[in-house]
């Protein structure tokens, strides 16, 4: 869809050493936007980071792939020794996490802030 | 008024990606016109979401120019007053033996959308039609507030 900011819409790199990224997403996650969202989270992996905070807080709507997504993303980190965590997830996002059992395999926090301080 | 009382909705869609927010945002205004909550309308939005994503992908092997149809009526009593929603393609039948939940414990992409249907409505339904493809029904019991 033209003029589709594309999910990932700011990442910020915090902490003493920039050792920990926050990933800021938005907007519905759904078939049509999940391939660029698995992009952008591997590709943020692939910078280096000890800890990865997602804020899902902007996003209104995410679907199976856009689970999977995340799935994919965990198990790259879990390779690589990297703390992933969840934050700020709205009521229907967590619900699908809730329904496919995935709300108790992810490290989920109520905010960015809260979760890096985790 | 009386939502689906006297017609069905029909929505005529391509197997597209970009066609799914359109969907759902259509489906979602009438679940709350039939007075559904914000738990259920989240399910069902979910639901029909997965079940056309399976047909772009599976029925029509990620091709974006097949026809879809999204058919929503109101199934009165004796069938227990419900929402049906019929989701109509023209693609490769799905086999109805394979179709099943995975095993959840096993953390990996992929293969939740059957589970995710089955969780959400009440029932669902696949059948050949007669002139090929698929057709699939969920269904899902109207709120007790039925004055809708």
């Amino acid at each position: 869809m033209s003029g589709d900011a594309g999910p990932i819409r700011n990442v910020r790199w915090v902490g003493p050493d920039n050792k920990a990224v926050v990933v800021e997403a938005a907007g519905d996650i759904d078939l049509h936007r999940s391939t660029t969202f698995q992009q952008g989270l591997l590709d943020v992996a692939r910078g280096g980071p000890e800890r990865i905070v997602l804020d899902l807080a902007g996003v209104g709507y995410m679907d199976s792939s856009g689970v999977a997504s995340l799935v994919k993303l965990l198990a790259r980190v879990r390779r690589d020794g990297v703390d992933l965590k969840l934050a700020g997830l709205t009521p229907r996002v967590r619900s699908v996490f809730e329904i496919t059992r995935l709300d108790t395999v992810f490290d989920i926090h109520g905010s960015t802030e809260e979760a890096l301080q985790a | 008024m009386v939502v689906l009382a006297n017609a069905p909705l029909r929505l005529s869609i391509l197997s597209s990606p970009e066609h799914l927010p359109v969907v759902r945002a259509a489906l979602e205004r009438v679940c709350e016109l039939l007075g559904f909550g914000e738990d259920a309308r989240g399910e069902i939005v979910l639901a029909v979401d997965e079940a056309l994503t399976n047909v772009i992908r599976h029925a029509y092997h990620g091709r974006h120019d097949r026809p879809i149809e999204v058919i929503l009526s109101r199934v009165e009593p004796p069938a227990g007053g419900a929402l049906q929603i019929v989701l109509r393609d023209w693609g490769d039948p799905v086999d109805p033996g394979r179709i099943k939940s995975r095993d959840l414990a096993e953390v990996r992409p992929g293969g939740l959308g059957v589970h995710i249907m089955t969780n959400c409505m009440d029932s669902v339904e696949y059948a050949h039609a007669a002139d090929g493809g698929t057709r699939l029904t969920l269904t899902k019991t109207l709120p007790a507030r039925s004055d809708a």
